[in-house]
Order: C-alpha cells, then sequence, then structure tokens
C-alpha cells in the first residue's frame, strides 16, 4: 500500500446545532487526487478550512506528513507544505502578478524579518516564481496588476501562488468555481500535468473535471463521509446514487 | 541632468528638500527666525508622520494613538533633565527603548482585534499615557515640565542652537524617510503590505502576520519617539497636553493630506497641515471652521491626497506622450 500523505481521525466540528463535521475520517495517498463531493452544504468548505487551520475542529486529529499537525496555525501548516487555494478568488489585489507569486515563494523561504534588501533586487525568487506563472500559462502576463486580470485569470493566479509555496499537498477549493468551459478546461489540464508530482485535495461540483481528473472520489453527505473509493466505484455505488448522484448525475 | 527626478512628483519632493536643506542660512540672511521655529516644528511632527504612516499607510493598521510615543520620547529628554541628567545618548536611549516596550505590550493586545476596535483600543492605551503624566505631580502634571538645557552629545553632534537643532531634526526626518523605503521594499515590507490587503491570504501562504505587524507596530513607536525626543528639546517645555488623543487624530489627517502609503506623502502633508494652520489663524479668529472645512474636502475629494495628485499628473503627462 502506498504511503499516506494526509490522514485525518474522527474530525468533528458542530456550529450551534448544525453539524459541519460529523466524525470524518479520510486518508490521502501520496501523489494521488482525491476529490470530494457532495451536495451544496455538506460541509466541504468547512473541511478544507479545518484542514489548513483557519477553524479550528471541535475534536479529531489531523496528521500530515507522518505528524499531527491539529495544534498548528494556518501559517505553520502552509509552512509544512500544505498548501491551498480559495474558492473565492483571494490574491493581492493591487500587486502584479509577480509579486503575487513572489509572496507566496518568500512566504515558504525563509523567515521575513529582513528589512533591507529589496525584494525586486531577488533574481532567485523572481526565476521561482515566473516558473509557477508559466506553469498556468501566465508568465507573459507576469506585470499585470493582478484586479485587472478576468475571473479566470485569477483562479490561474491562485494556482500559480499554491503551486511557488513547493507543497507537498495541495487543497483546492473548487478552482474551476465561476469559469467558463474554455477556463474550465485549461484548468483541468493543469491539474494533470501536476499528477503524480504533487498531493491533492480536490474540492469541486463539475463533476465531468471530478471524474477526468481523481484517481480517488469521496463522498461527503451532512457532514459525514458515506464512501470513498474509485472514480468507477463510486459512480457504481448504489448509496451514493441515492445519496448524492441520484439527481441527474448517474 | 540625469540626477534629476524625471516625474513631476518626483520634481516637486527633490526641490522640497533642495529648498529644506540650507534653510537655516536662509532664515537667518533675510532675519526671520520665526519661519525656522515653524519649519522646526513641521519636520518634527513630520517624523511623527512618518512613522505613522508606515503602519498606516502601508500595514493598513489605523492607529488613533501615536501622540502617545512623542510623549514618551518628550518625557524621556524631560524627567532625567529633572534629575540634572543631560546625557543625550541616555535620553535616546531611554526614548527607544520605553517606546518599543510600551508599544511591544499594547500592540501586542490591540492587534489582536481589527478595524475601529483598533482605532479604539490604540486610543485608550494612549490615554493611558496622557493621564499617567496628568497625574505625575512630582514633574508638573497638568502645568507641564520646563527642560532647562537641551540633550548633551559630542560636540560635532550638538544639538545647542536652533540651526544645530535643526539639522538634527532634518538628518534623522531623512532617516526616517530612507528607512521607511527600504523597509516598505524589502521582505518584511512586503509582508506588510500584503497582509494589509488580503491577510487571511498572506497567512495561507505561511506568514505569522500577527508577528510581523507587531514588529511593524514597534518600529513605527520608536521611530516616533524620536519625534517626541526632538520636541522636548525644540519646545524646552513638555506638557500632556501635547499628547492628547487630539493630536493623534492630527497625525491622522496629515498623512491622509500627504497620501497615505506613500514615501514623501506625509513629508508634505505635514508641511501643508503646519502652514495652513499657521497663515489661516493670522487671517482670521474663525480659522478652525474654515480649516475643518478644507479637510472634510480633502477626504471627501481628494483621494490619495496630494501625493495622490502629483502621481496624477505624473500620469496624464505620460498618457499625452
Amino acid at each position: 500500500m502506498a504511503e499516506q500523505l494526509l490522514n485525518i481521525h474522527q474530525l468533528n466540528k458542530h456550529f450551534g446545532g448544525i453539524v459541519a463535521t460529523d466524525n470524518v475520517n479520510l486518508s490521502v495517498e501520496q501523489g494521488l487526487i482525491h476529490a470530494i463531493i457532495g451536495p451544496n452544504g455538506a460541509g466541504k468548505t468547512t473541511l478544507i478550512a479545518q484542514l489548513s487551520g483557519q477553524i479550528k475542529p471541535d475534536s479529531g486529529e489531523i496528521e500530515f506528513g507522518g505528524h499531527s499537525i491539529t495544534g498548528y496555525n494556518t501559517a505553520r501548516r502552509a509552512r509544512e507544505g500544505l498548501a491551498r487555494s480559495f474558492q473565492i478568488t483571494s490574491v493581492v489585489m493591487p500587486m502584479t502578478l509577480l509579486q503575487n507569486v513572489m509572496l507566496a515563494v518568500q512566504g515558504t523561504s525563509g523567515h521575513s524579518f529582513r528589512f533591507w534588501s529589496p525584494v525586486s533586487e531577488d533574481r532567485e525568487m523572481a526565476t521561482a516564481a515566473l516558473e509557477s506563472l508559466a506553469a498556468v500559462g501566465l508568465d507573459d502576463r507576469a506585470d499585470r496588476i493582478a484586479a485587472n486580470l478576468s475571473h479566470g485569470e485569477q483562479r490561474q493566479l491562485e494556482v500559480a501562488m499554491a503551486l511557488a509555496m513547493k507543497p507537498r499537498m495541495l487543497l483546492l477549493d473548487e478552482p474551476m468555481a465561476g469559469m467558463g468551459k474554455e477556463e474550465g478546461a485549461m484548468m483541468v489540464d493543469i491539474l494533470n500535468s501536476l499528477k503524480g508530482d504533487i498531493t491533492i485535495l480536490l474540492v469541486e461540483h463539475d463533476m465531468d473535471a471530478v471524474f477526468s481528473l481523481a484517481d480517488r472520489l469521496s463522498v461527503l453527505v451532512n457532514g459525514h463521509i458515506i464512501a470513498t473509493d474509485t472514480v468507477e466505484n463510486i459512480r457504481n455505488n448504489h448509496e451514493v446514487q441515492k445519496a448524492y448522484l441520484g439527481d441527474g448525475h448517474a | 541632468m540625469g540626477w534629476f527626478p524625471q516625474t513631476i512628483s518626483g520634481r516637486v519632493y527633490a526641490v522640497i528638500l533642495l529648498i529644506l536643506a540650507p534653510a537655516p542660512f536662509v532664515f537667518e540672511w533675510i532675519n526671520q527666525p520665526f519661519y525656522l521655529d515653524l519649519l522646526s516644528r513641521a519636520l518634527i511632527l513630520a517624523i511623527a508622520v512618518v512613522s505613522l504612516n508606515l503602519i498606516l499607510g502601508f500595514g493598513g493598521m489605523v492607529s488613533l494613538g501615536h501622540a502617545a510615543y512623542i510623549g514618551i520620547g518628550a518625557y524621556s529628554v524631560g524627567i532625567p533633565s529633572y534629575y540634572d541628567f543631560y546625557n543625550g545618548w541616555l535620553h535616546l536611549g531611554l526614548a527607544l527603548s520605553v517606546s518599543a516596550a510600551f508599544a511591544f505590550v499594547t500592540g501586542a493586545i490591540s492587534l489582536r482585534t481589527k478595524g475601529v476596535y483598533f482605532i479604539m483600543i490604540t486610543m485608550a492605551f494612549s490615554q493611558m499615557v496622557y493621564f499617567t503624566f496628568l497625574s505625575l505631580e512630582e514633574y508638573g502634571a497638568d502645568d507641564g515640565l520646563v527642560i532647562y538645557s537641551r540633550s548633551e552629545f559630542p560636540e560635532w553632534l550638538t544639538m545647542d542652537g536652533s540651526t544645530s537643532l535643526y539639522y538634527w531634526i532634518f538628518g534623522l526626518l531623512l532617516l526616517s524617510l530612507f528607512f521607511v523605503r527600504r523597509l516598505v521594499h524589502a521582505r518584511f515590507g512586503r509582508v506588510i503590505v500584503g497582509s494589509k490587503f488580503n491577510d487571511q491570504r498572506m497567512q495561507a501562504l505561511g506568514f505569522d502576520t500577527y508577528r510581523y505587524r507587531l514588529v511593524c507596530y514597534v518600529i513605527s513607536a520608536m521611530m516616533c519617539s524620536l519625534a517626541g525626543m526632538l520636541l522636548g528639546n525644540f519646545t524646552g517645555f513638555i506638557s500632556p497636553d501635547m499628547i492628547g488623543w487630539a493630536r493623534s487624530g492630527e497625525l491622522i489627517f496629515m498623512v491622509i493630506i500627504g497620501g497615505a502609503g506613500t514615501f514623501f506623502g506625509p513629508l508634505v502633508g505635514t508641511i501643508a497641515f503646519v502652514l495652513l494652520e499657521e497663515f489661516l489663524s493670522l487671517i482670521t479668529v474663525y480659522w478652525h471652521l474654515i480649516f475643518g472645512v478644507m479637510l472634510v474636502a480633502l477626504v471627501l475629494f481628494g483621494k490619495g491626497g496630494i501625493d495622490g495628485w502629483l502621481s496624477l499628473m505624473d500620469r496624464k503627462r505620460a498618457d499625452n506622450g
């Protein structure tokens, strides 16, 4: 059996009376694209937020790379190699693409209590950032201001930033959200090209994209994972069809 | 002339610095010592405003309590002098260390909050300083404290005489401007600016933004205490009146008039503020009213402050070829 990069043990999160995460157990194998699907309000984003540290779980344990990261804050998890992208585009709008991605390089390359040398003269960081921009096809627009990009381009920038952190694992929260067909197809290509190098946990609504990308699928319903299996088996899983795919997808 | 800036804003700032550099000799020559006083006061405030701009303009931390650090700097001169300790290094060391300690403790608490709460809590802490000095009977309480002699430095660094003091002020101002520029363009500054626009993102990128913001706050406070140390020496008299929350509010206005988050904006904003205040009050006793209207108009219509207008002119010129 391949190595497990991420292990989630009995994770629970309640918001008042609402159960957002219900006893979730999940293992993500090294090198795979593991997708989480589920109806709206199933708790997918809440789960991602607990993995990246924005929300603290009520109970349970998160193991990453062999040790517990449950007590780590967002920044420390990012430095450990667990990078996330956001469902709602979250970049530094007034900065250029290059500056945005250089921030991502900077965040995972030592501390930033450096007060004197200009970042703009740091060739090494710029080169690393341009590589990530090239990986998502944005390197020809490196000096544009992020706010002036199209929505699809901003989503690509979001992924470039996550890549620039040289993560061991990417948490992608609906990377295709709000994208047109063409842009969506481009994102699928980008993610496919990363396959094998980076472990990816993907939350996505676009079923075509999920089926073409994912090696493993987990189905989240009402905060609980009702099945984890290969794409083929999930498609044929009666319980899953009833709970989720039954309404038009299967 | 390759050394001279090509942009309008750059030229305006270069001219201002070229006017400021020989100011004491010019005013002596035309026999107007009053203007040197006015200018000295303006440039002292400018150091405080540059320091505030670092956290407010670049870091998005709107502190309504920065005058407290002017107070700490001024009393770092006043209290030792009261006991006949005039050593300038002592004054300087006290100002920097006490302001750093106070900023570290209050910043650690204040930076847990955001927006209006940050404004209110910084104001509350600065009022604590204000009322502390107000209650210290030994050091004059609300009557203030007279400083009989300036901080003592080696001969080549002396503060005695208005020209020497002016160059102390001008020198520290230039250092502050230069330091902020280096800081903002360095790794540290990128984190501070990024955190202003999208703190959540910066954390997801691996930055413990709270720590960086706290260090930035402490640096700003220490810079501001230098202004206080100079002010104590300049006026030869310090009182709690200098550091009330209204003064903190004025500092914010000066940042905004000049252009928040710009390098030279704080300097021109402060000079504009001090000159307007001075000349309006000569024209009419109702100058507060005119001044108030001008400030409101500036906040409403003058986005980007003076630096913003100058940059706009630069962009227009660039568009026209």
